[in-house]
Parts: C-alpha cells; sequence; structure tokens
C-alpha cells in the first residue's frame, strides 16, 4: 500500500480535499478519485488536450499534472463551465454548430475555448485555430468547432 | 487508466528552499529526478524510461522561478520559468525576439503554460526547439550543487541523444544570457510537416552582430537541432561569416558549410536528405532573419 497525500485545492469554487499517491495524475484523481468523469483521458501524454483543465487561470493537460501539484492552486474543470440552470453560451454555440460527434474531445475543447475568449475579446478565426492546436479532433475536422468558438464570442458580445 | 498500470510510486517533494532541493538532489542521488513543467518528465516516467525514487518539484524555489533582465548584465531565466511568461515578457519581446520565436511554438498552449526552457534543455533532445537559440544567444546554464555553482555553456550542456552534463546532485537553477550588442539579431527556424504541436525535422538558431556601417558580419553564431546526437554548434560556419558582407552568396556559403557537421539519421520524421537540405535553407532564411532584425528593419 503507498503513502497518500493530503492535498486541499479548489475545484470549480469549490474547497475540495482528498488523498492520492505522488504518482497519480491530476486526471487520474479528477476521474477516479472524485468521480469528476467530465475531464476525458485521451493520449495520457500531453498530446490530444482531451483532458484541459484550467489551472490558475492557465489551461494545461491534467494527464502531465501530478494531482499532488495542485495543493494551494484553483481549478476550473468541464464541470465548473455551465450555470446551474443554463449552457455556458461555448457550450449552447457547439451544441447549435454541431461541433461534436463522438464528444470525447468535446470538454477538452470546450474549457480551452472559454479560457481563450475569457482572456482575448476580438479572437478571428487564426487566433482560435493556433489556441486550439493542442487539442485533438478525430471525427469533425475543426471547422465546426472553430465556427462555434466564433459564435460563441457574438453571442456573448454586449 | 493507463497511469495507473505503468508508473510506479515515488517520493514527491516541494522544497521552498534550494537549499532543501540540493539536499534532496545529494542525498538520492541518480535517483532524484527534478521536475519543473512535468511535459517530458510526466510521459518518461510512464513509459518507465528510469529507476527513480525522488521527484523534486522545483516549482516552489525562488531562485529558479525569477526572470530578470538589465542591460548591464542581460537575462535571466530561472529553469521553472515557464515558456508563456518567456514569450510574454515585454523585454524579452524587445531584447531577445529569438527566445520567444523558440518559446512560442513550443507544443500547444497547454503546454506552454508548463513547459520550461531549463527542462527542454535538461532533457537534451536533439530536437529539443530551445536549445540551438539559446546556443546561438550564447547563454550558459548556472547549475548548483551542495558543492557550490558552476556554470556551463549551452552547447557543451547536452551530451547525448536524452543525456545531460548534470552531475548525480546537481540542479539546474537558470540560464543566462548575455546583453544583446548593439546591431546585433537573432531568428529561431523550425520545419515540422504540420503548423504547430510537432517535433522538429530540423531547426536552427542563429545570432550575429554587424559593424556600425550594418554592412559587414562581425560575429555569428549558428546552431543546428535534430540533425546530430545533440543539438550543435556550426563552429566553421559561424566563423566563416566574421568580417564577410552581407550578401546572398555569403550567407548561402555559411549555409552549405552547417550542413559538413550535420549527421542526420533517416526516422519517421524526415530523411537524411530532407534534413541536410533543410540545414541549408533554415540556416540562409534564419541568418536573412536575423540580419534583418540586426539593421532594425
Amino acid at each position: 500500500m503507498n503513502e497518500k497525500i493530503h492535498v486541499k485545492t479548489k475545484i470549480n469554487d469549490d474547497y475540495v480535499e482528498f488523498l492520492c499517491e505522488a504518482r497519480q495524475s491530476l486526471l487520474e484523481v479528477l476521474r477516479d478519485v472524485l468521480d469528476m468523469t467530465g475531464t476525458k483521458e485521451g493520449c495520457n501524454d500531453g498530446n490530444c488536450g482531451a483532458c484541459t483543465v484550467i489551472l490558475d487561470g492557465r489551461i494545461v493537460d491534467s494527464c502531465l499534472v501530478l494531482a499532488v501539484e495542485v495543493s494551494g492552486k484553483e481549478i476550473i474543470t468541464i464541470e465548473g463551465v455551465a450555470n446551474v440552470d443554463k449552457l455556458h453560451p461555448i457550450q449552447q454555440a457547439f451544441l447549435e454548430q454541431a461541433a461534436l460527434q463522438c464528444g470525447i474531445c468535446t470538454p477538452g475543447f470546450i474549457v480551452a475555448s472559454k479560457a481563450l475568449l475569457d482572456r482575448e475579446s476580438n479572437v478571428d478565426e487564426g487566433r482560435i485555430r493556433h489556441w486550439l492546436a493542442g487539442n485533438l479532433c478525430r471525427c469533425t475536422g475543426y471547422d465546426k468547432i472553430v465556427r462555434a468558438v466564433m459564435a460563441a464570442q457574438e453571442n456573448t458580445k454586449i | 487508466m493507463q497511469g495507473d498500470l505503468i508508473l510506479k510510486n515515488f517520493q514527491y517533494s516541494a522544497p521552498l528552499t534550494l537549499d532543501q532541493a540540493l539536499q534532496y538532489m545529494d542525498s538520492f542521488g541518480s535517483k532524484a529526478k527534478a521536475l519543473a513543467g512535468g511535459t517530458d518528465i510526466l510521459v518518461q516516467l510512464r513509459g518507465n524510461r528510469f529507476d527513480m525514487e525522488m521527484l523534486v518539484d522545483v516549482k516552489s524555489i525562488p531562485e529558479l522561478n525569477e526572470l530578470s533582465y538589465t542591460d548591464s548584465a542581460g537575462l535571466s531565466v530561472g529553469a521553472a520559468v515557464p515558456c508563456v511568461r518567456i514569450y510574454e515578457d515585454s523585454l524579452i519581446q524587445q531584447n531577445y525576439p529569438c527566445l520567444v520565436d523558440a518559446a512560442y511554438l513550443i507544443g500547444g498552449i497547454q503546454i506552454q503554460g508548463r513547459a520550461t526552457i531549463g527542462g527542454n534543455l535538461c532533457n537534451a533532445s536533439p530536437s529539443g526547439d530551445t536549445i540551438p537559440a539559446l546556443i546561438a544567444l550564447g547563454a550558459e546554464a548556472i547549475v548548483c550543487s551542495k558543492r557550490g555553482y558552476r556554470s556551463i555553456p549551452a552547447e557543451d550542456f547536452c551530451v547525448g541523444p536524452g543525456q545531460n552534463g548534470l552531475e548525480n546532485g546537481e540542479l539546474l537553477v537558470s540560464i543566462k544570457f548575455p546583453p544583446p550588442k548593439l546591431y546585433s539579431g537573432a531568428h529561431f527556424l523550425r520545419f515540422i510537416p504540420r503548423n504547430e504541436m510537432d517535433i522538429a525535422v530540423a531547426n536552427v538558431g542563429v545570432a550575429l552582430t554587424l559593424d556600425s556601417n550594418k554592412q559587414t558580419i562581425e560575429s555569428a553564431r549558428i546552431a543546428l537541432g535534430a540533425v546530430g546526437p545533440t543539438p550543435l554548434l556550426a563552429t566553421t560556419a559561424s566563423d566563416f561569416l566574421v568580417g564577410k558582407e552581407i550578401s546572398d552568396d555569403n550567407l548561402y556559403g555559411a549555409a552549405e558549410i552547417a550542413k559538413q557537421i550535420a549527421s542526420p539519421i533517416t526516422d519517421m520524421r524526415g530523411t537524411i536528405n530532407q534534413r541536410m537540405h533543410l540545414v541549408g535553407v533554415l540556416t540562409k532564411r534564419a541568418l536573412q532573419k536575423a540580419i534583418e532584425r540586426a539593421k532594425g528593419v
């Protein structure tokens, strides 16, 4: 039995405590310890972006973060993107633009897109494609995803 | 999950001081590894690349997080500073655009928020994207152990594929860059078949200084990556340019000479011929852009 480490962190604005082994990734703890299975495992080596979460304001691949590293940090996962009773505009746009098929990459794309639209305004197609280069989709071919992010941007303009 | 099956457990520590970190590096010796961004080491641990007992997270150590620049001392980048802090820094953008070129094309945004140039150097991949830029810019790796500090020129830091020159007990603390000289410019170029998120087929970093008339090259450093067991300083090609006028012929000449030290392999990313060709093309283009920057165009 490996020694467990006690970690206190903040996930989607809630204070969370968990026990983990040093070797466990944040992705593993989110899914298998905290039962937050919205974040997906794709490649488990930092190539596909399916496990993207926001860590202290920056997107990271949660498969390449050890769970012990998030002590005292703030994490946003796909579960924290929607309001209680309403989808986030990016989620709504993904539905309306049919920007998903199998759905495995979708949480990663939505979290990464949210981080972009939260940081920058008036992003163009080139910027969206560059920002999302670390997210792979093997179904849609990206066009609908990029269009959905652009539509979400339009819909959130006041 | 995949990681469950193959990632062996280890001890983890996140020391708050350099002394404490060096204590761990010293007592665990070859069984200790440093963790900065984790974008290489966690993947390698899953692949059982090394027998490790202690992972020392260096991100809480002040010296390794420092990013400082002065006109007299130049730039110091702590070994745990992620790429995003480098390319978003206005002083680095202004004084070391070549470093921004390299830091901005490592992985995607997710990787750039975590990956460090210190880690890139320590990982010592033949194709490591910041390493030719570091070599061209004349960077020095500042390493520390319980015995004290020493400095290693970037071109001597990598000693083989995936092997760095650190001794047991040593930790990379920072990377120092000399202040940019007047009329100097540098550039980094990588060739990959995609736009982003790929490993270099070949990459080249160059830095040069012009005379005050901006006609003649006074000094040059050309560095090549992914075309040998380690990134290389192309000394003969660099020296060829010293005292030469800026002309297409001279830049082409240097690019041809640079090929002589390349010893690429054929693999899934490219053939020997393609890589040799790329050394020529990338060297010439990087020189042209570095000259533009030196002229302040």
